[in-house]
């Protein structure tokens, strides 16, 4: 039997036809036990006010795309527990760091140039014939890289990291992760032609190891260890190069 | 946006990340010993005097490990120091400030060198 119990979540409203800056609106709803924040934005957009935009789809962390800010912190909204929060009152806005589109939806275009960037897929100087079979790998060899393959693009590493704050321009955690991923993976052979971005000055040198990313990366992707990993093998690679001219070039 | 490999930045975060081992590792030890231990009677502060110490640097064994441990840790400074400087928002400079940061590290090599090799 429900006993009534109430949370009141805050949200950003924006609706760029209507106002110029951002306004907050509170919504009291009812308090579930068994809700996330998602659930009580649906609540409210079922039941209450139809004009609330946000974005979700899987509701079970896998799809990425409801990330928000819950009371400041970057939170996957569908797996954050409203009972974590109550009784005290719920702030929901739009990730930090990225243009607000409207409401609680941002504008991804820089993060999607960015992945697009880092050519987040397998490159073969030469593909083998389909008849040859498939690309084979052994455990170890996918152990090297499974852990920045959990990546499910959610953003929250970016609302998350100081610097990409400051340096717009900055690659960024899940990005270079990724790019990072596709290096490790044993099947790979395109490291030259992501290298240029990864290790841009936009790219890994701009990272002051903060570490936030991997404190709120809903996946333990640790994209902060994947930039450390790289600045490690470039800086490796650039001292043998100069040692060994020769040598071979990675 | 159009990328291009950074060929200088893994030197500077080369010698950035081996001063912040040494840092981390060595400093304290001189800290310690230096500042800690003589005052607290914890070792003679016969062997710590002015003297001696300066007797040591006779051997350049003990130059050498002077230089890597004062070295590398300029380097480690001038690299926090200029990211840190950008960060709190001389974004401005920050064309300018590997210039200051690590030009302020290369003179105190200079200065390192100097004092180890030319005054003892
Ligand atoms: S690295 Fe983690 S926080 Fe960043 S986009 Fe991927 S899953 Fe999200
Ligand atoms: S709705 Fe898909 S991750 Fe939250």
């Amino acid at each position: 039997m429900s006993d009534h119990k109430t949370i009141k979540i805050t949200v950003l409203r924006y609706r760029p036809e209507e106002e110029d800056a951002p306004t907050e609106q509170t919504y009291e709803v009812e308090f579930r036990d068994d809700w996330v924040v998602l659930d009580a934005l649906n609540h409210i957009k079922d039941h209450i006010d139809g004009t609330l935009s946000f974005r979700w789809s899987c509701r079970m962390g896998v799809c990425g795309s409801c990330g928000m800010m819950v009371n400041g912190e970057p939170k996957l909204t569908c797996a954050a527990m409203l009972r974590d929060y109550y009784p005290k009152e719920v702030r929901v806005e739009p990730l930090v760091n990225f243009p607000i589109v409207r409401d609680l939806v941002t504008d991804m275009t820089d993060f999607m140039d960015k992945l697009k960037a880092v050519k987040p897929w397998i490159i073969r100087e030469e593909e083998k014939p389909v008849s040859e079979g498939e690309y084979r790998q052994t455990p170890d060899q996918l152990k090297d890289y499974k852990q920045f393959s959990q990546c499910i693009n959610c953003m929250l590493c970016y609302a998350a990291c100081p610097v990409y704050g400051l340096e717009h321009d900055f690659v960024g955690p899940a990005a270079i992760a990724l790019g990072h991923r596709y290096n490790l993976d044993s099947r790979d052979e395109g490291i030259q032609q992501r290298q240029h971005v990864i290790a841009s000055k936009e790219g890994i040198w701009e990272c002051t190891y903060v570490g936030e990313c991997s404190v709120v990366c809903p996946k333990h992707v640790d994209p902060a260890e994947a930039i450390q990993q790289t600045k490690v093998a470039t800086t490796t690679n650039r001292f043998k190069s100069l040692v060994m001219p020769w040598g071979n070039k990675t | 946006m159009n990328y291009k490999e950074h060929k200088s930045e893994p030197f500077w975060w080369g010698m950035f990340s081996q001063g912040g081992v040494i840092a981390a590792l060595l400093i304290p030890i001189h800290i310690f010993l230096g500042g800690i231990a003589v005052h607290l009677g914890l070792i003679d502060a016969e062997l710590m005097s002015h003297e001696r110490l300066t007797g040591l640097l006779q051997n350049p064994l003990v130059k050498l490990y002077l230089c890597v441990l004062l070295i590398f840790t300029l380097y480690h400074a001038a690299h926090r120091i200029r990211f840190t400087l950008a960060e709190i928002g001389l974004h401005s400079l920050a064309k300018v400030l590997p210039f200051l940061c690590y030009g302020g590290a290369l003179v105190g090599t200079a200065v390192v060198l100097y004092i180890l090799w030319v005054l003892f």
